[in-house]
């Protein structure tokens, strides 16, 4: 199976700059430099088909597209490396172990943009990539591959990296850039969009780590060649898809988009634990809808997960195996969602806790036939939320509601948690 | 008082940023390393240096989850209980270490170094249930390890 994003991978440390060279390492970026105009680039990346990697999968080179060519001052790039979406940790894994690939992949964007100041967004915790990636700007800029005159092709640009002290909603790319300004990182109204209207007012993209990371391959052995590694027609590329929970193998493997479920989970995962048997599964995510065994056949691309019922997201896979509470795990999610919202909006801030509210009545036995009810409606009304992050935070709910309704129903019947002392930890 | 040293640098990270609050988090975290927490005296010193008021500062200080606003030991475990951790055992981890060091969640041990907090995902969710000391991840753990790692066996 051919890899881009790790193919220059050693197994316990990062890959160095000489390594990545001799590999054909910043020879897009050279070859762009010299050879190819702005508009070129931006080009390979339309006919590429590359989708945003950071969990909405909008097309890339579109969106590259609505940037006006023609306004005054600066504009900016922005890698968005705040990675705080649960079950995801894919770029934490691409930039330790290969820093050099996201520097290349945003010296591209940025020459196709016309920028000349980008920044790297990172989360907090991150230490170690963080440190990487300080290294491999500070040695591509001796090597003169950043900086003024790059390769003496007349264009300059210069990398900032900043360091995040945590909040999910930093994540939200308005909410970035306020973060960026040293703002309180509430989330901006949408128009303006960024690429007309964003960092300091001026026009900006924001792009996630993986999908910038994508572009050296692209500009290298060209669009077509790129589309062609995913696994079915419709989908492009390869994805970085990161596992956890109850299966063998708990790693972040790259693999062809539109790969099936069981193809991944009985393949690299390596099939359940001992003792384990698949019940569901987060496919992209913590504010992704649930698949069950039944959606063991769907291609994991954008739109056949969509048509699913849920979206390939982030692609952090959390397998679940028999012994896991649904309305529990649910809890878990709508938690970490309520404590993350930013409280700029009314249905978030006090919508979140509700919902909350409800599931943990019902967890702890107390819960009556008409919650149901009220969760559903819930995931209508936090639809209306200012940013993503509620209704995104719904979607775990909406599974719930339409996949398990019978676990549900046992918890109210019952008068408790069905699972509990099922698990021996 | 910062040190001369400290205040330099931190000056010099302001005047590289396109605006002086641009560089606000990092000095906050600069500080808050330098006191053990982000004490009232490092929101001033904070605010003058980036041209806010206390209050702006504030604002940021309290909306992210590593600025401290209290004090905390100078070691704090960050035990994470977002989903990967929870079907882990994540909330036992963090009953169990409550245990042994005889606090609650959000607590310091009564001689004051270690602190003891939930947070959410640290993205280390192929190594659950996870954990992180200072800023480094450890992974999968059991609470015999994170105690040797804070020196509490």
């Amino acid at each position: 199976m051919e890899q881009v994003l790790f193919r220059h991978n050693h197994p316990d440390r990062m890959v160095s700059l000489e390594e990545y060279r001799l590999e054909g390492g910043f020879e897009a970026w050279a070859k762009a430099v010299r050879a190819m105009s702005p508009d070129e680039v931006q080009q390979a990346v339309i006919d590429s088909g590359l989708r945003g990697r950071g969990g909405a999968g909008f097309p890339t080179g579109k969106k590259w597209s609505f940037v006006p060519r023609d306004l005054p001052g600066p504009r900016y790039l922005i890698c968005n490396c705040d990675e705080m979406e649960p079950g995801t940790y894919k770029d934490r894994v691409l930039l330790e172990k290969n820093p050099y690939l996201l520097v290349e992949g945003m010296a591209l964007a940025a020459y196709a943009l016309q920028v000349n100041h980008a920044f790297i967004f990172i989360r907090r915790g991150y230490e170690q990539a963080a440190h990487n990636l300080r290294q491999a700007i500070d040695e591509a800029r001796r090597a003169g591959l950043l900086g003024s005159n790059i390769l003496a092709g007349g264009f300059s640009l210069e990398l900032d990296l900043h360091q995040s002290a945590g909040r999910y909603i930093c994540g939200e790319e308005t909410a970035l850039m306020n973060a960026l300004e040293g703002l309180r990182a509430n989330p901006r109204a949408k128009p303006p969009f960024p690429a007309i209207k964003g960092l300091w007012g001026q026009p900006t993209v924001v792009n996630n780590v993986e999908t910038l990371a994508n572009i050296p391959a692209i500009i290298e052995r060209g669009p077509a060649w790129w589309k062609g590694l995913a696994a079915i027609p419709e989908a492009a590329g390869t994805k970085l898809f990161c596992i956890s929970g109850h299966v063998q193998k708990t790693e972040c493997i790259e693999l062809p988009l539109g790969i099936t479920l069981g193809e991944i989970i009985d393949g690299p995962c390596g099939g359940m634990r001992p003792g384990s048997s698949f019940k569901a599964c987060i496919p992209g995510g913590a504010s992704t809808p649930y698949f069950t065994s039944d959606h063991w056949q769907v291609a994991m691309d954008f739109d056949a997960v969509a048509k699913a019922g849920s979206r390939l997201g982030t692609g952090g896979i959390v397998v679940f195996d028999q012994n896991t509470c649904m309305v529990g795990a649910t809890l878990n999610l709508i938690r970490f969602f309520a404590r993350e919202s930013c409280g700029w909006c009314t249905p978030c801030r006090e919508g979140l806790p509700f919902v909350q509210h409800i599931l943990e009545r019902i967890e702890d036995g107390l819960g009556r036939p008409e919650d149901i009810d009220i969760l559903r409606e819930h995931v209508q009304r936090l639809n209306y939320a200012f940013c993503a992050l509620a209704p995104g935070a719904m979607g775990p709910v909406e599974g719930l509601l339409r996949l398990f309704g019978d676990e549900l129903d046992e918890h109210i019947a019952k008068g408790k948690c069905p699972f509990k002392g099922s698990r021996s930890h | 008082m910062i040190p001369e040293p400290l205040k330099t640098e931190l000056q010099s990270s302001i005047a590289h940023a396109v605006t002086r609050r641009e560089a606000a988090v990092g000095v906050m975290k600069r500080l808050q390393s330098h006191y053990g927490w982000m004490t009232d005296e490092a929101v001033t010193e904070a605010a003058e240096l980036l041209g806010l008021s206390p209050l702006q500062v504030e604002e940021l200080a309290t909306f992210y989850e590593m600025i401290y606003r209290r004090p905390v030991g100078p070691k704090v475990i960050h035990v994470c209980d977002s989903i990967s951790c929870w079907s882990m055992g994540g909330e036992t981890l963090l009953q169990q270490l409550e245990h042994h060091l005889e606090i609650s969640a959000g607590g310091t041990t009564g001689d004051g170094a270690v602190t003891l907090l939930p947070c959410s995902c640290l993205g280390n969710c192929g190594n659950a249930p996870a954990i992180m000391i200072g800023e480094q991840l450890h992974g999968p753990i059991t609470v015999q390890q994170a105690l040797d790692l804070v020196g509490r066996r």
